[in-house]
């Protein structure tokens, strides 16, 4: 059975399309990139599978069931910047809610998911950070804690928003790594993604959009110079071939991302 | 002074500990969802809630008067909700707007009143700027009824609102009815704001939600305690100020109380460990002594 | 002239003057600041008092309209601190500069012509009564007040208009250019102050923050463009003013409170009926749109399907609504709207797209 089934979704926002009839499915154990150009909907992709955002045709299924019921098999890593730092609470404390889903209503949470918690914390290297006050963290571990928060929803299916947003090196390939043991066991990710350069590299599924889907598959097959032309338009320059799993990307010439791989290119 | 006994003082206290514990506690989730001038229109709105709910009832009755405050409070709540849902009118104009709106349209329906012959109007005006030393033993009754059903609710609710308050998207994701819960805590919200109407009145009532909590998050790191905190700061102040005004000269209650709590925001944002300005300062000073050590 | 004439001549005169201020704040997102500087230019004027013992000296008003920039600055203060958000900033600063005020006044002069209830509300009815005599001419000191601050911020919109649009609409490009937009900020905040302290007198704090944000807020519903958005403003401030006059005078109740009302009346009036950004144009084009927009999924989706091997499902006319999750009378209807327009026709039990099926879906791709 496929991890997730998304079938002719359209959202818009007040009458603005973002996203026009995706169609695709991810089957389990897959570590899948969704990428395209800022505006695409790739956000929005995410956003209308977990129900956050009503669409305004079509529907997406968990494990062949609507995301309702479904809750429990997923785990969800915003985007660092969607939240105040500043808020008055522990790291420890902001993993634990992770338990709220499955603590129903009205029960605390207890021992059972603080040690869960601390479990979490020590996947991501931060359980010595379990009582610091969030706002004195690095972006790298605000990031470890959010995943962190993800995992002690012990889901089936991850979905994740820009996990590698503003994060160091160090972090970055950490984060890569716990995705691959993810996958290894069997769980399913999904990860929207900004750096066409890393995406052979980490992934094995990938999702092109830009409003319509362009193209989801394995990287092997969908990651083409075509089909990054057809998502990214004008604005992509290409290498020769490398590797045999696609194009080597030079820029989307695009200020940030495009600087990022220039150094990417140097350093090679 | 005289004219207070021990029983009258100690019903003024009671009465500002209560307001001051439950706006200070809801006002930590107003500050954190930023919420702290939504508290100023609403307790601005409130007047010609009280004021409608007398003319329908002729009865100075408090927990109907509350009632009536609540609503219109809610109601401002609402539309501004719908303003700026639907229009391209900003939070800031809207609350600006429906502020200065209720309160000139709750001022009409007071000089209204004044044209009746009966007396029971004459202390409506008290709510302007709140008039403690007027609190007597069934206002604290309805002040509790209303109160601790209130801080029960954040008891029971505690980790819906924290969640909804930090990271309302995640909370969604794990099924939690963020908007139901959004209205149950602004709702609390008004709660609070009309327990304090008749002390603070409704000119300062904002006070009392935001400066507590925004002194109690210097001191600490944790959303516990910084309610807990709050709800210090507030009863503190509260009964400080009502008693002063209680027993001084003719000094409004809500002025007092404000400046009280004004007080302990100030040591709050200058002394606190860690986070005070002049402890920073010294920790700079600090630092700037010993590079790199 | 009658009293009653010169009691609203002097409140249209406030409300043109509060508007041009006002509409700057309503589009900066600065609304709340007049809350602020309403409430504490008293305690400018309190304090002034005790320096001078002279309710008439031209000082109170100078330090009215200081202590307002400086509840503007010690705002910045607080926020700037990062141990408070800016809104709680706000609400921080004003209610205790203003509960000084109002403690100094009940407790030191309330035997002078200053008390609480007239510092909300005004005394507009009494304006009339306190005059002085200008070149010649036997004015209310309140409409002589009003029409120097209405000239003073004609005048200053007149010739900082550019800078204010541009500081307004692109304060990064205004940097750039060297306009520095600290100073049309604190400038724009003496004005508020000035106003403010000018309009304070006669129709209390209530309706400056009526008066500057309400009529601004309407017009910012009616046009787009900055000159058209200050004239409605000046228009509605003035037409909600005479309302309010009238009304008050028919109920007698309280003038300025009355004109507060009139100020949300016109607001609603303009929110429910306004003809594009209105509350029923908006939900008729709405309903419009929507037709339209399901119209183009549905060709998007026929379009997208025709010729793969699962068409026969996608495209069947009586399963296409269950595979968009449409309700089936929702669906019925789009598909009967979408072939009474011409975009789809039936193929035995398929939708096939026409040519104008196809171009809307492909125009709808690209979009």
């Amino acid at each position: 059975m496929n991890a997730l089934d998304i079938t002719d979704l359209t959202v818009a926002y007040r009458d603005k399309p973002v996203l026009w009839d995706i169609d695709m499915s991810v089957p389990a154990g897959t570590l899948m990139a969704i990428v395209g150009p800022n505006g695409a909907g790739k956000t929005t992709l995410i956003k209308a599978t977990l129900g956050l955002v009503r669409p305004a045709a079509g529907q997406t299924l968990i494990f062949g069931r609507p995301y309702a019921e479904q809750r429990r098999l997923v785990g969800y890593v915003p985007q660092r910047g969607s939240v105040d730092w500043d808020f008055p609470t522990s790291v420890l404390d902001v993993v634990m809610m992770g338990r709220y889903g499955s603590l129903g209503w009205l029960r605390r949470p207890g021992q059972r998911e603080r040690a869960l918690a601390l479990e979490a914390l020590e996947k991501v290297r931060m359980a010595d950070f379990a009582s610091r006050q969030i706002s004195q963290l690095s972006g790298g571990q605000q990031q470890r804690v959010f995943l962190a928060r993800a995992l002690v929803q012990d889901a089936q299916i991850y979905f994740m928003d820009e996990p590698f947003q503003g994060v160091d090196a160090v972090t970055e390939r950490a984060i890569v790594a716990l995705l691959q043991d993810l996958r290894a066991s069997g769980k399913t990710v999904v990860v929207v993604h900004h750096d066409l350069q890393t995406v052979p590299e980490y992934f094995d599924w990938v999702t092109l959009i830009n409003v319509r889907r362009i193209a989801s598959g394995p990287v092997a097959e969908v990651f083409t110079e075509a089909n990054l032309r057809a998502t990214y338009g004008g604005r992509i320059a290409f290498l020769g071939h490398s590797e045999g799993t696609g194009d080597r990307v030079l820029g989307t010439g695009k200020r940030g991302l495009g600087t990022e791989y220039a150094e990417t290119a140097n350093a090679d | 002074m005289e004219l207070f006994t021990d029983y009258t003082l100690r019903t003024v206290a009671l009465g500002a500990a209560l307001l001051g514990v439950v706006s200070g506690v809801l006002g930590c989730f107003a500050v954190l969802r930023r919420q702290a001038l939504l508290g100023d229109a609403m307790s601005h709105a409130a007047l010609p809630g009280i004021a409608l709910a007398f003319m329908l009832t002729g009865r100075r009755e408090p927990l109907i008067l509350l009632v009536g405050a609540a609503l219109a409070a809610w109601l401002a709540a609402l539309l501004l909700l719908a303003i700026t849902r639907t229009t391209r009118v900003k939070e800031d104009s809207g609350l600006a707007l429906l502020l200065a709106v209720f309160f000139g349209f709750g001022l009409v329906l007071l000089s209204l009143l004044q044209q009746r012959p009966d007396a029971a109007q004459a202390g409506l005006k008290s709510f302007l700027f709140g008039q403690a030393a007027a609190l007597v033993e069934r206002d604290v009754v309805a002040m509790a009824a209303l109160g601790l059903p209130a801080l029960l609710c954040v008891a029971l609710l505690w980790k819906q609102f924290k969640l909804i308050s930090f990271d309302p998207e995640y909370a969604a994701s794990l099924g939690m009815p963020v908007g139901l819960l959004g209205v149950a805590l602004t709702t609390l919200i008004v709660v609070a704001i009309v327990i304090g109407l008749q002390t603070v009145g409704v000119v300062l009532m904002s006070a009392m939600l935001v400066a507590p909590a925004a002194a109690a998050r210097q001191w600490t790191d944790r959303l516990g305690v910084m309610v807990l905190l709050a709800a210090a700061f507030g009863a503190t102040s509260g009964v400080v100020g009502a008693l002063i005004s209680a027993t001084g000269r003719g000094l409004s209650t809500g002025p007092t109380i404000v400046l009280c709590m004004a007080v302990i925001t100030a040591v709050s944002l200058l002394f606190a460990p860690e986070r005070g300005i002049l402890w920073r300062r010294r920790r700079i000073a600090l630092s700037e002594r010993v590079p790199g050590a | 002239m009658s009293p009653q004439l010169e009691v609203q001549l002097i409140a249209v005169v406030i409300a043109a003057a509060c508007a041009i201020p006002g509409v700057f704040l309503v589009l900066r997102r600065m609304a709340m600041l007049s809350d602020a500087i309403s409430h504490t230019v008293l305690l400018g004027i309190v304090l002034g008092y005790f320096l001078t013992r002279d309710l008439a000296s031209p000082l109170l008003f100078v330090g009215a309209v200081a202590m307002g920039v400086a509840t503007v600055s010690l705002v910045e203060l607080v926020s700037r601190t990062g141990l408070v958000k800016e809104d709680a900033a706000i609400g921080l600063v004003f209610p205790a500069l203003f509960s000084v005020a109002v403690i100094l006044i009940s407790r030191f002069a309330s035997n002078v012509h200053l008390d609480t209830d007239s510092v909300l509300l005004g005394e507009l009815a009494l304006a009339p009564f306190d005059r002085l005599i200008l070149l010649g001419l036997d004015l209310p000191r309140a409409l002589v007040v009003g029409l120097g601050t209405l000239l003073l911020n004609l005048v200053l919109v007149l010739l900082f208009y550019k800078e204010l649009k541009l500081a307004t609409f692109d304060a990064a490009l205004a940097a750039a250019l060297g306009f520095a937009p600290a100073l049309v900020h604190y400038g724009l905040m003496t004005v508020v102050s000035i106003t403010a302290v000018g309009a304070f007198d006669a129709v209390g704090s209530i309706l400056v923050i009526a008066l500057m944000v309400g009529p601004p807020a309407a017009a910012y519903l009616l046009t787009d463009r900055l000159s058209r958005m200050l004239a409605l403003s000046v228009l509605i401030g003035a037409a909600s003013a005479l309302a309010g006059y009238w009304f008050a005078a028919w109920l007698d109740v309280a003038i300025a409170g009355s004109m507060a009302t009139m100020v949300g009346v016109a607001f609603l009036l303009v929110y429910l009926f306004a003809p594009e950004r209105g509350l029923i144009a908006t939900a008729a084009r709405r309903a419009r749109q929507r037709w339209l927009f399901a119209e183009q999924m549905l060709a998007l989706h026929l379009l997208n399907h025709a010729g793969t091997p699962e068409a026969a499902a996608e495209c069947a006319s009586d399963q296409v609504g269950e595979h968009l999750r449409w309700r089936p009378v929702f669906a019925a209807e789009v598909v009967r709207r979408a072939e009474q327009g011409g975009l789809v026709r039936r193929q035995g039990p398929m939708l096939a797209l026409t040519e104008r099926g196809r171009a809307l879906a492909q125009e709808a791709s690209l979009r």
